[in-house]
């Protein structure tokens, strides 16, 4: 057995515990420490990324358990790219914080970070379906406690909002594991499918009903409509490079669709055949309509990127949605590019929020207005798909893809269109922010006090204990360069996705190594 | 035995349900608990209903067991589900002190409406 496997968990769960225990009162340690601990996680993930190259399925029995008794860890190309992923984001993110000093506005940001990372990784590695369910709960708690980071009443009440919302969401994921535990006995996710695939479709009403309730959690944690509207308000509250973190999260969903809706409820499984994409695909499309209409109708920065993030996770689970390989292919590059993309829009909203607040309107001229109008920029002509960046590549692919679809003249038309708004959107809110604060006419008169929903004046307050805006930078330029890397490296990236979709669409490898010894 | 359990865990859910629809916070939470002892009696069923069985197989006897696993998986439920409602319960507080308003959404009129 290569232990090399569960290190992502392992580091993380053993890093976030010091931190807290011994490093208390030392922020420059805790930040070394998590600097040194994102370090080696993104060591860990390319050493596991270059492990799953040969195609090789590998699987670690936690306690030496052989599977279906034990839980087991699997590693297989997709969740080697995903972790290595979340690698990439948290040290962007552990960058930025640092840089910012976000870091140093509430206590505890760098454990609480680890027991995100530690939740994520798990997620993505876990092939056990119950065990998802562990990890989704440990980086929800995580989540929470970096969520509302930094205080303030607004935060606090989004805060509760959000965790209510998740707690709702972690009650119908357990309602779901029971009814295909009672149904199948099982819930090792390659045992599931073997079962699954065994029952007669006659006789399969409570499994389908499982398979629908656990769509329904995956689907509140990826943020489709019209189980979405968690996602804005509590984007918009958390802190920015938080919320930069969270781009991974709706990722963890549109993960977890794609691993169990491929895997155990596969296209050729007759139980359930035509279920789940023919639901899927309509609530994507308006996940994408609505995600797009959200960007060009806010008044603030924030709530602006969450609904690109709701409009970027639409396109996803269109391409998801299709379950074809061409499809989830270009799913696995847009999903890249899209985490990458929106981490950049939120921490060059920080950068913003820094100089002149939140709100979308004219305001006297901020400092390196051109540096962050150019970032800004990039990152919205990322998140739009606009040439040359990834985001064109990616929307190409997903829309080639689409084209062996029925539907493919109303997805064409969903994504184009809402690409178009999406533009609008953006060149909207960039040209109020820097260009009109060079209007002459203009003149700064403070507005008439009225409580605008994110209205973050009182974070702005804040002290920002000794920003250092040079690793800041650091972070925001680094996802750029991965952005730019993505799109100059397109081929070689997409010679990989095409074969993490083909392993995918391929499930017996994946359950014989889990069930029948196979690579340990 | 399965109508009663059946009734229970139904009871419990919709009381849970209609508690969430609430605005304060104090009732959302106490919905989000009942929700959550729904879905552990339910959780209990998966493994079909046993009397006075032990969880352990016997092998010289054959005598009645029931499932081990669902009493795992409760367990397990249990103790996340116990601790989230104490993160939710302590959230809720700090916001309620911060800003003097129990109000779940986020609209900022206060009228009377509970």
């Amino acid at each position: 057995m290569n232990h090399l496997i569960v290190a992502p968990i392992v580091l993380p769960a053993v890093l976030a515990p010091f931190i807290i225990m011994v490093l208390r009162h030392h922020l420059s340690l805790q930040r070394i420490f998590s600097v040194a601990g994102t370090v080696a996680l993104l060591g860990i993930a390319l050493a596991l990324l270059g492990m799953t190259l040969n195609g090789q399925v590998y699987v670690y029995e936690l306690g030496d358990w052989p599977a279906p008794f034990g839980i087991v860890m699997v590693l297989d190309r997709l969740s080697a790219l995903m972790v290595l992923l979340t690698a990439m984001l948290a040290m962007a993110v552990v960058l930025y914080s640092i840089g910012s000093g976000w870091d140093n506005r509430g206590r505890h940001f760098h454990a609480l970070l680890q027991f995100q990372l530690m939740g994520v990784c798990g997620a993505f590695l876990t092939g056990d379906a119950f065990n998802l369910f562990v990890f989704f709960e440990v980086l929800l708690i995580a989540s929470y406690g970096l969520m509302i980071h930094g205080g303030g009443p607004r935060r606090l009440r989004a805060g509760v909002q959000y965790v209510v919302y998740n707690l709702l969401g972690s009650t119908l994921f357990l309602f779901a594991l029971g009814t295909l535990y009672a149904v199948t006995g099982t819930l090792n996710m390659a045992d599931l499918a073997v079962r699954v695939a065994e029952m007669s479709p006659d006789d399969t009403a409570l499994l389908r009903v499982g398979a629908v309730l656990l769509l329904l959690v995956f689907c509140v944690k990826a943020a489709v409509l019209p189980l979405h509207f968690w996602l804005p308000t509590s984007y918009a509250n958390a802190p920015l490079p938080v919320s930069a973190l969270f781009a991974i999260m709706t990722k963890v969903g549109a993960y977890s669709i794609l691993r169990i809706y491929t895997l155990v409820f596969g296209p050729d499984v007759e139980a359930t055949a035509g279920l789940v994409g023919d639901w899927l695909l309509p609530a994507a499309m308006l996940t994408l309509a609505v995600g797009s209409i959200g960007i060009l109708g806010t008044k603030i920065i924030n709530r602006m990127i969450a609904f690109g993030a709701i409009a970027s996770m639409g396109t996803l689970l269109i391409s998801i949605a299709l379950f074809t390989p061409t499809g989830t292919e270009a799913a696995i590059y847009y999903m890249i590019h899209s985490t990458i993309a929106t981490a950049l829009l939120f921490l060059v909203a920080d950068q913003v929020r820094e100089r002149r607040g939140i709100r979308i309107r004219s305001h006297s001229p901020m400092p390196q207005a051109g540096l962050i109008a150019g970032l800004f920029f990039v990152g919205g002509i990322a998140m739009a798909g606009m040439p040359p960046l990834s985001g064109f590549v990616g929307k190409l692919l997903v829309m080639d893809a689409a084209r062996q679809s029925t539907d493919f003249g109303m997805i064409w038309a969903v994504i184009l269109i809402s690409s178009f708004i999406t533009i609008v959107g953006f060149a909207r809110s960039g040209s109020i922010i820097f260009w009109r604060s060079h209007d002459p006419d203009f003149i700064d008169t403070p507005e008439p006090e009225v409580e605008v929903e994110g209205t973050e004046d009182e974070h702005a307050k804040e002290p920002a204990p000794e920003p250092n805006p040079g690793v800041a930078f650091t972070a925001v330029f680094g996802l750029v360069a991965l952005l730019v890397l993505l799109t100059v490296f397109a081929g070689p990236v997409l010679e990989f996705s095409a074969e993490t979709a083909a392993q995918l669409y391929e499930p017996s490898i994946y359950i014989d190594a889990v069930l029948h010894g196979g690579q340990k | 035995m399965e109508i009663l359990l059946a009734t229970a865990v139904g009871m419990l859910t919709a009381a849970g349900v209609y508690l969430i629809l609430r605005r304060r916070t104090f009732p959302v939470i106490v919905g989000i608990s009942l929700l959550s002892y729904a879905v552990n009696v339910f959780l209990f069923a998966t493994g079909r209903l046993a009397l006075n069985a032990p969880p352990v197989l016997n092998k010289y006897a054959d005598v009645p067991y029931s499932d081990p696993l669902p009493q795992a998986l409760v367990l397990t439920a249990i103790v996340i589900s116990f601790g989230m409602t104490a993160v939710v319960v302590m959230i809720a507080l700090s916001a309620y002190l911060s800003s003097q308003d129990d109000r779940i959404d986020m609209s900022e009129n206060t009228g009377d409406d509970v």
